[in-house]
């Protein structure tokens, strides 16, 4: 049996986004800045697409600027934030331990640059707290970025009410739903937040699309120079195709999306009960709060990389938080941001399911993990170890 | 482009040589749960040749596949020959490993270093 449960990596793409994109491949291939109707009808497709998503996630069109993803939009909305926060003589952001990279590096990159960042907790629930964040909020606070869900371990924060506390203080609030559009119902108005990221190949769209929404009023700053496309905010010939597809596969998500979630966290409860019957296994993140397809667990006494192969071979995909899977010496930042020791967390898989998922795959990827995870500690030291009683168990 | 080599696969699909010698003449264990990798190797030493091996390995497949083929290339010979073991050596006899997993090698190398230390240090 083939099992792809890595959904949260990427997405397969819809045959309706693809049925909708061929044709701007194919011999619609004008570009959008050019004035005969090739490039009108271009243009057309892209200003659609624009009203689609907008009312997918209750927002206006001309608030949404079109990307190359996820990693474009959290860049181009953090840099926004704090380029009107310093023209204010603003320079503090506030944002959690556990942000995606292109959230993280971007800080990192702004701290270099003068601004001072503080890192919510994210508890060992993985979920921030509102209190917390309306105590990290300074006079010079100028941006609040905190994600809609996350991409390891699946915890879906309170947003709305984190926006809420961001408007009443007049700072900024970004939230990267690169994981939940398109699985959780978005409304950009009720959620309170001013600019929010999403990415296309996330929700059954083509890769190299995404969008960033920015709030009426909230200008955003260019990151590509160039024509004038999008508004000026985003120079370069749009990815005609990409848009088309990102707004039919939004488009086609939205009406099942309530029907999907209840069905996918079925599958999920029964996924996390079937693992939890492993010894020595624990679920990351709040088992209640988290998206429809996500579950993280991590596994004593062995080591992640070689637990993904071993499933590769046995015709599961799926991921894993040990720095063995990424080259990095570290594990997962977002193991260790909600409590996990960097053995354990070496020791982490990731599974996250799809719309189409079924019981016979979810029993399928059971019934192997359970067997790999016995194989590998039978010839781990670790595991050795710890059965012995020599170090104790964490889990 | 696969990750892994053939052989790496290959041997940590089939590991040689997993286990325990309870009565082992030589153990070494190096590197730590914490960076992800622990070898654990166990010598069997008759008249300074080693006749038997067997590893434990807490790590990812090129970890597990290092020390697998370390075994395979230290097993029968001379305690002065396995002294002689480089990590280079069992990474050519892998097919080569990803730069980034070199450090497995290495690790393999010190493990069976550090079990024929650890003979050594029992024989005086």
């Amino acid at each position: 049996m083939n099992v792809y449960a890595d959904n949260a990596a990427t997405t397969r793409l819809s045959p309706v986004a693809l049925r909708a994109m061929l044709p701007y491949l194919e011999n619609q291939y004008g570009n959008p800045s050019s004035l005969y109707s090739l490039g009108q009808r271009a243009k057309e497709a892209v200003e659609t697409a624009r009203e689609e998503i907008a009312a997918a996630i209750h927002a206006a069109p001309r608030e949404l600027t079109f990307t190359s993803g996820g990693s474009e939009a959290d860049n181009q909305a953090l840099r926004t934030a704090a380029a009107l926060g310093k023209k204010a003589g603003k320079t503090h952001i506030v944002s959690t331990a556990f942000e995606h990279h292109a959230v993280l590096h971007t800080l990192k990159a702004l701290e270099r640059e003068g601004f001072s960042v503080t890192l919510l907790d994210v508890h060992s629930d993985g979920l921030v707290r509102p209190d917390e964040l309306a105590a990290a909020l300074r006079d010079e606070s100028c941006l609040v970025s905190i994600m809609y869900a996350n991409n390891e371990i699946g915890t879906v924060q309170p947003i709305a009410e984190l926006g809420a506390i961001c408007r009443e203080r007049g700072v900024l609030f970004h939230t990267d739903a690169v994981q939940a559009v398109g699985h959780l119902p978005i409304d950009a108005e009720a959620a309170n937040v001013d600019l929010l990221s999403a990415s296309a190949h996330k929700f059954h769209g083509p890769k190299g699309a995404g969008f960033l929404y920015a709030r009426r009023g909230v200008r955003l700053q260019s990151l590509i120079e160039g024509g004038a496309q999008e508004r000026g905010k985003r120079a370069g010939t749009e990815n005609v195709a990409g848009i088309v597809g990102m707004a039919a596969a939004l488009s086609e998500r939205i009406p099942r999306m309530e029907q999907d979630a209840a069905r996918v966290s079925a599958l999920r409860d029964r996924l996390i009960a079937g693992l939890s019957e492993i010894p020595h296994a624990a679920l990351n993140g709040d088992a209640a709060r988290r998206l429809p397809g996500n579950v993280s667990f991590c596994f004593e006494g062995i080591e992640g990389e070689s637990l993904l192969l071993l499933l590769d071979d046995r015709g599961i995909c799926a991921s894993s938080g040990s720095a063995c899977t990424s080259g990095a010496l570290d594990p997962s930042h977002v193991l260790l941001a909600i409590g996990r020791s960097h053995d354990v967390a070496h020791g982490s898989l990731r599974l996250t399911l799809g719309e189409d998922a079924t019981e016979a795959e979810v029993d399928y990827i059971i019934q192997n993990v359970k067997e790999v995870v016995e194989r590998l500690r039978g010839f781990s030291p670790v595991w050795r170890d710890l059965v012995s009683g020599k170090t104790p168990h964490i889990l | 482009m696969a990750l892994y080599s053939e052989k790496v696969m290959d041997h940590f699909r089939n590991p040689r040589n997993v286990g325990v010698i309870e009565d082992a003449d030589g153990v070494g264990t190096v590197g730590n749960a914490k960076c992800g990798d622990i070898m654990k190797m166990y010598l069997k030493i008759e008249n300074d040749v080693i006749v038997d091996v067997k590893f434990e390995t807490f790590g990812c497949g090129s970890a597990i596949a290092s020390s697998s083929m370390a075994t395979e290339l230290i097993k029968g010979k001379p305690v002065s020959e396995a002294l002689q073991l480089t990590n280079k050596a069992v990474a050519e006899a892998l097919d080569g490993l990803p730069d980034y997993k070199m450090h497995c090698s290495v690790l393999a190398e010190e493990a069976i270093k550090a079990a024929l230390e650890d003979y050594n240090h029992r024989k005086k």
